[in-house]
């Protein structure tokens, strides 16, 4: 609209100036303040945890609880644990959370879909000290039969080896835990981008003669990738962060071991932080927060990977 | 290939509203019949009701029969998802799969059809079926590159492309041209009067010189009113409506006076 402002006449040599409308300029300011203040809050963070660290990262071995070798040999278990039960929480909560999303957006009866909605949001409102409950009090003793049965019957397979535990607290249950923990959100996401997909390209599926499965996967998922990618990597932060569920679910030992059902589990980066804390003393308590600052630095890693799975194939997304 | 569609006493409802009334018509195979009509008339309807497409909209439902060949599309045990295999349709507006390059768009009727193609058959069909669409020329070179990289015309033929893939016995087209650039509007009208040599083509226009080029016969429809059903008024060869239509309305219609 500033081209047909009328300019005064004296004013003709000047170089146009842009009439500025005090709504735009507040509005960009507050947008610009905000983008900022994420990049200010992360860089506190991020300053906080490595000027934490340094102390721990160039201290004896020796001064630490347990006496580690170093400090890689204290922080691997504990990222391996990290990484294990966050990735069984994926595999398990990754395709119900797509089944769930698809029922809900093309499958069930618009009330039904609702109400699912609104189930599966609440379910992101729970606590997660209350999953931690759940999972000491009634997930573990309720599996632990199926985990007896699982290494008697399936032992000679290298993730159900021998001995199980008697009390149901293994990385599994813990796994699960966090399943249930990070399958709202990924739900909702889901939920989200299958509902946005074009009803043009299901119509272009549906008159080729594709049945309802055939047009979900033609037009829907196809659609949703980069959505479900979206969903997984916020689920997979979530459950690499969560302190909680699995700190009141395990009992840890600094172990690498992929075996789900044993009584000896790896711990997780966070739990570790939140059992070992109260006690700490002197360059411990660096010592974990630097394991923190890798949890950021694998946190980090596994989001820039997901925008490259993403942006690979920018040109296919259906957003062109 | 091509079949002759006969349509009996046909009503369409979505839910308690009456869509489009008491429709009978015969089109003949190898043809092209066109429908016109005002806005809300329910050509668009009555033209979904030929592959069942209009059974998309959840409460839609129809009462008579359509036969293509003697078969009845409604009759019991049909599936409609076959039907939609032996009725293609192209939209109004393009709708190339965003995911898919342009070869994997031509073939995605013929996977679901057969799941097992073998890669030289699959080469042949996309060429052939490129070429019948009149696009093999421009993307020959870009088989791989998705399909919403091409201009609209290009992608409104590619979609010609995909649906003469699994070689249906009809073709629908609901106003295929109505989001073209002119240019693209007469390379889809030039590719109408080629396919009318192998299938029987019905298309819904709004554009009463494009029903009258491209068209053998035309059916012309109207409503009494706003919540009033559609109704078929006149259904003659295209010069007749055209030029000596025997119903006013229809004469009004196509002379610009109303509509």
């Amino acid at each position: 609209m500033t081209a047909t402002t009328p300019r005064p006449a004296s004013a003709e040599a000047l170089p146009a100036k842009p009439a500025i409308r005090l709504g735009d300029l507040l509005f960009s300011r507050a947008a610009l303040w905000s983008g900022g203040l994420i990049l200010v809050i992360l860089a506190a963070v991020a300053i906080f945890l490595v000027a934490q660290s340094i102390p721990a990262l160039t201290a004896d071995p020796a001064d630490f609880v347990g006496q580690p070798a170093s400090f890689l040999d204290y922080v691997w278990p504990l990222v391996f644990g990290t990484l294990w039960s966050a990735a069984l929480a994926l595999v398990m909560a990754l395709p119900l959370a797509i089944g769930i999303a698809l029922f809900i957006s093309h499958y069930a009866p618009r009330k039904l879909a609702q109400a699912l909605g609104y189930l599966v949001d609440l379910l992101a409102a729970v606590p997660s000290v209350v999953y931690g409950l759940w999972g000491i009090g009634v997930l573990a003793p309720a599996i632990q039969p199926v985990y007896s049965w699982l290494v008697d019957n399936a032992g000679w397979f290298p993730l159900f080896a021998g001995p199980v535990s008697g009390t149901g607290r293994t990385i599994l249950t813990a796994g699960i835990v966090l399943g249930v923990m990070i399958l709202p959100v990924m739900t909702a996401i889901c939920r989200e981008v299958f509902l946005q997909t074009p009803v043009l390209h299901e119509e272009a599926a549906l008159a080729l003669g594709a049945t309802r499965w055939e047009m979900i996967r033609m037009a829907v998922l196809p659609f949703g990738r980069p959505g479900i990618i979206s969903g997984a990597m916020l689920g997979l932060g979530r459950a690499l962060g969560e302190t909680m569920a699995v700190a009141m679910v395990l009992s840890p030992q600094a172990i690498v071991s992929f075996a789900l059902l044993q009584s000896a589990n790896p711990s997780t980066i966070a739990a570790n932080i939140a059992l070992s804390f109260p006690e700490a003393y002197g360059v411990n308590v660096n010592l974990l927060i630097a394991t923190g600052l890798v949890l950021f630095l694998i946190t980090l890693a596994v989001n820039s990977i997901a925008r490259y799975v993403v942006n690979r194939r920018k040109d296919f997304s259906g957003a062109n | 290939m091509s079949k002759r569609i006969e349509v009996r006493d046909l009503n369409v409802y979505y839910g308690k509203f009456k869509a489009v009334e008491d429709v009978n018509l015969t089109i003949e195979p190898r043809s092209v019949t066109a429908f016109i009509g005002p806005s809300g008339c329910g050509k668009s309807t009555f033209l979904r009701t030929i592959n069942r497409m209009h059974e998309v909209i959840p409460g839609a439902y129809v009462e008579g029969e359509v036969l293509v060949d003697g078969n009845n599309l409604y009759g019991k045990g049909v599936d409609p998802v076959l039907v939609r295999r032996q009725v293609g349709m192209v939209f109004q507006r393009p709708n190339p799969f965003p995911t898919m390059s342009i070869a994997d768009n031509v073939l995605a009727g013929v996977k679901l059809n057969n799941r097992r193609i073998a890669k030289s058959d699959a080469e042949a069909l996309v060429e052939k079926s490129l070429r019948g669409a009149n696009l093999w020329n421009e993307v020959k070179d870009r088989l791989d590159r998705p399909g919403s990289s091409l201009s609209g015309g290009q992608q409104q033929r590619l979609c010609i492309a995909r649906a003469i893939a699994v070689e249906p016995e009809v073709i629908l087209m609901d106003e295929p041209c109505s989001a073209l650039d002119p240019i693209s509007t007469l390379a889809i009208e030039d590719l109408i009067e080629e396919l009318k040599t192998d299938y029987t083509i019905v298309i819904v226009t709004h554009n009463m010189q494009q029903a009258s080029r491209v068209s053998d016969k035309t059916a012309f429809f109207n409503i009494a009113g706003t919540g009033m059903p559609g109704k078929l008024i006149e259904y003659d060869e295209t010069a007749t409506i055209f030029s000596n239509p025997a119903v006013k309305a229809t004469e009004d219609y196509v002379s610009g006076k109303f509509g």
